[in-house]
């Protein structure tokens, strides 16, 4: 019942939308109806060629459409470039939320830098790094980069001190208080900036694509658009949807197991 | 008393705060002294300084002025020999309720095997055998200031501060965990200073209850209770105790209630 409900809405709009596009009212080009989309998505993620066991395994050949190799570009450049990013915001953003004096040292640098948006950041990028990868992973890298450095610092000021109380008069040393008090005390902020950080990474990988590089799924659907395939252009955005929820499951499932001794989170 | 040297020795402990620009003086000089295995309440309102008193014998917040000696020796930063039992619990929410017990243990560094077997001995003396894997949000607050109870005593602490530990349980609950108290009390023989707004509480527990005025908090009167135990609050003898500390401590009340009516009108 409660499937049904959440399918309404959708189907009657896909259904207004297949009436509206084969009425002849839009030109296919500008709106193609959804079963085109659907026939071109189906296309764009099959294998290419047909399944031979002589040249290679299975899952191989299954990942050998443009659209599943378009995909794992895309998200081995968020992995990559936000390993990077929660690389260096997760140590930085400790030690300037445990040490003030570090803290009031870079923040002012932090605060300038923080609000210019990753993409403003293209031009110089591709100036210092060319085109390729290297411009593409250093976008990502500054788009997770910000959201768990500010997170991170967040986390540890806001570590109650009654359990660094506690610790300590339980005979915890400074070093022992930091790895087991403030670290997991924090680690609900830390993570929910890796949240965001990632968010934001997607995004910026689908611009980053669309200017840098030629694969992934943001250089496809701009691709698409010089041969006005209208219908390869909404597969692809539909798939980049559907990739960003799966991240976003993801690391929200994760969440919820680091997280399970947290009051918030059910289970 | 005279011949053992005290356990807990308070002499001239000012502690002074500055608040708004204005001094406040929250500790008035206060001297006083807690003999081994003694079991001592600091009563009074709120703003009298009890927990203030408590946190300098912590550790965590030193006096202005005074000396406050622990086992002899001076008191300089937080220890384990001053095990502190909060209101809050303050147990790592993290941790499971066996590993919250281990932590006093393991930051002595004993062996895995030894930290083991006395988690598992204090779950058992304090009835949380059956939670020792639950986080502390899974239970109740009576449940988990048992954990913490069980965490203090793991690392065997001469002494217990207890900062109104039972201030936030139902009225049942915390008769219960009363009783457990004494008992582990009876049993090791720990020295024990115990804050609470609780006339009833403090009787029902104390040696001797010292009730606190109103800032600055000073020792207004000392109050030996020398019923048996286990002590029964519906006695008359109990209740002539108690007319009496609530007398002491409604002077004080009084003079809380006009100092914040006077803050309000200023």
């Amino acid at each position: 019942m409660r499937i049904a409900r959440a399918l309404l809405v959708p189907a009657l709009l896909l259904a207004a939308w297949e009436a509206l596009s084969r009425s002849g009212a839009v030109s296919p080009l500008v709106l193609p109806a959804p079963s085109q989309v659907l026939l071109r998505w189906v296309a764009y993620a099959r294998p290419a060629e047909p399944w031979d066991p002589a040249r290679g395994g299975a899952i191989a050949w299954l990942f050998s459409g443009e659209l599943p190799r378009d995909a794992l570009a895309s998200l081995a450049r968020v992995a990559g470039g936000f390993a990077i990013g929660a690389g260096l915001a997760l140590p930085l953003g400790l030690l300037m939320g445990a040490r003030p004096a570090v803290h009031d040292l870079l923040n002012p640098l932090i605060q300038v830098l923080r609000p210019i948006p990753p993409i403003a950041f293209i031009p110089l990028a591709i100036l210092w790094f060319g085109l390729g990868n290297p411009p593409a992973l250093f976008l990502i890298t500054l788009g997770a980069f910000f959201p768990v450095l500010m997170n991170t610092i967040a986390g540890v000021r806001h570590v109650d001190t009654i359990y660094l109380r506690a610790a300590r008069n339980l005979g915890a040393d400074e070093w022992t208080v930091f790895r087991r008090v403030m670290l997991p005390a924090a680690l609900p902020h830390v993570l929910t900036g890796m949240r965001v950080g990632l968010g934001v990474a997607f995004i910026v990988v689908i611009v980053a694509e669309m200017i840098a590089v030629n694969s992934g799924l943001g250089y496809r659907i701009l691709e698409a658009r010089e041969y006005f395939w209208s219908d390869k252009i909404i597969a692809g955005m539909a798939s980049i949807g559907l990739a960003g929820l799966a991240i976003d499951l993801l690391m929200s499932r994760l969440n919820g197991w680091l997280l399970r001794w947290h009051r918030g989170i059910e289970g | 008393m005279g011949e053992a040297e005290p356990a807990i020795l308070m002499r001239g402990v000012r502690k002074v705060f500055a608040a708004g620009g204005r001094e406040v003086v929250a500790l008035g000089g206060i001297d006083l002294s807690v003999a081994p295995g003694e079991l001592v309440c600091l009563l009074g309102p709120s703003g009298c300084g009890k927990s203030t008193l408590l946190n300098a014998v912590a550790g965590f917040s030193p006096p202005t002025s005074g000396t406050i000696l622990a086992g002899g020796r001076p008191v300089t930063a937080p220890g384990p020999d001053r095990a502190m039992v909060f209101q809050e619990y303050a147990l790592f929410p993290w941790l499971t309720v066996e590993r919250n017990v281990a932590f006093g243990l393991e930051m002595r560094g004993e062996p895995r095997q030894a930290v083991r077997e006395k988690v598992a001995a204090w779950l058992e003396k304090l009835h949380l055998r059956d939670f020792r894997d639950r986080f502390p949000k899974d239970l109740s607050g009576g449940m988990r200031q048992r954990v913490a109870i069980a965490r203090v005593l793991a690392i065997d602490p001469p002494m217990l501060l207890m900062d109104e530990p039972f201030g936030a349980l139902d009225a049942l609950t915390r008769r219960n965990l009363q009783d457990e108290l004494l008992r582990i009390w009876a049993e090791l023989g720990k020295t024990v200073l115990f804050v609470t707004h609780g006339i009833e509480e403090s009787i029902y527990l104390a040696d001797r209850v010292v009730v606190m005025t109103y800032r600055p908090g000073t020792v207004k009167r000392i109050v030996p209770v020398t019923l048996p135990r286990p002590r029964d609050p519906a006695s008359p003898a109990f209740n002539e105790l108690k007319k009496v500390v609530n007398a002491l401590v409604m002077e004080e009340q009084a003079r809380h209630a006009v100092a914040e009516m006077g803050a309000a009108a200023g």
